[in-house]
């Protein structure tokens, strides 16, 4: 499965591992619905850690598109709500 | 998963309205490409002005430093002469000097981090632009349009993808660059209305315009002991060039009242 760090790229993640991330997952859509930052910040830092631990990193020519997309690290829970809700954030 | 599959699809999303817009999807590959390649210079260009930013940050962190530690120097002298009023001044103004210098030091490693990201989206999308165009080419190349429809999705979801990604951090790093040249900006204006004193040493600050005056009145003191010494003796020597050097003095200065003169010009080239 195919990860990307938004600003960071993409890593491939082993199937078999990806149940490790469901409770960071839901811990991070918890924060994102709570709206409590400081709350959101320590599940995205627990998530991108965990993704960065389990992953490797893709080759840079590869053309292959993300299963999952984490925020940016430093992301304030404001611009990840507007990243959801589609609008704006990504330019072109 | 949650979250994290919300936000693929919506960068996927993207990708696919992009390729439905196109009649012919060959056609959607020369777009995209020549898309690509603003975005690669776009982003080089990002790489530069988040390094120009860098530099300036480093040139008044060293500025900065200059004045603080002349802060330091003068606090010593002021105390010197028995001027502790002065001393405390100086040690206050630096304190000031300080913390900015801290707060730019954080601003700086924000940039340099910034900067590594940036340098190394760089490369990344550069590799992804060159497998795309290889790609193409035998897309086009080989299919038809009906055909190519199935053969571009994943190669052309991938790089609109990276493209959505580089893009957004592009713009933020314009943002932050943006934001930190107005403060620094602030700064070089704060620099040059001599709230802290110019590097130039063009302009005085009223603490050097202070030690300046208790020197020369030193330079006075001594000069009429010399002369009163010839008097008495008769003797012709020379006259020494004290050039400020109040220190064995100080004793004289801090005891006499003296009226507050001009400050003396010949001092300009030591401050």
């Amino acid at each position: 499965m195919i990860v990307r760090i938004m600003g960071e790229g993409q890593l491939e993640i082993d199937d078999s591992r990806l149940t490790e991330l469901n409770p960071l997952d839901d811990a991070l859509s918890a924060a994102v619905e709570s709206g409590d930052d400081a709350q959101f910040r320590s599940a995205l830092v627990a998530l991108l850690d965990a993704v960065r631990s389990l992953g490797s990193p893709v080759a840079d020519d590869a053309l292959v598109d993300s299963d999952l997309v984490l925020p940016f690290a430093e992301a304030h829970i404001d611009e990840v709500r507007e990243l959801l809700s589609g609008e704006g954030l990504i330019p072109g | 998963m949650g979250i994290l599959q919300r936000m693929s699809m919506i960068f996927r999303a993207k990708a696919d309205r992009a390729l439905d817009r196109a009649e012919d999807p060959r056609e959607t590959l020369d777009y995209s490409y020549n898309k690509q390649r603003e975005l690669l210079v776009k982003v080089r260009r990002g790489v530069a002005d988040v390094a120009t930013s860098r530099k300036r940050i480093e040139v008044q962190m060293s500025q900065l430093t200059g004045q603080s530690g002349k802060l330091q120097e003068q606090a010593q002298k002021a105390l010197s002469l028995g001027r502790e009023d002065l001393a405390r001044e100086a040690l206050t103004r630096r304190s000031g000097l300080e913390s900015q210098i801290t707060d730019l030091q954080t601003q700086h490693a924000a940039l340099q981090g910034e900067e590594e990201k940036l340098t190394l989206a760089a490369q990344r999308l550069q590799a992804k632009v060159e497998a795309f165009r290889t790609k193409k080419e035998t897309i086009k190349a080989n299919y038809t349009a009906a055909e190519a429809q199935t053969r571009i999705g994943e190669a052309f979801s991938g790089i609109s993808e990276e493209m959505s990604d580089v893009g957004l951090a592009v713009q933020r790093a314009e943002d932050k660059t943006a934001s930190m040249q107005a403060r620094a900006g602030a700064i070089d204006e704060l620099l040059a209305s001599g709230a802290l004193e110019d590097v130039t040493g063009t302009a005085k600050d009223d603490i050097t315009v202070e030690l300046d005056r208790l020197a020369s009145t030193n330079d006075v003191e001594l000069e009429l002991a010399r002369m009163k010494q010839e008097l008495t003796t008769g003797s012709a020597e020379p006259p020494r060039q004290i050039e400020g050097q109040a220190e064995p003095a100080a004793e004289a200065v801090a005891d006499s009242v003296v009226e507050p003169q001009p400050a003396p010009r010949q001092e300009e080239g030591r401050s």
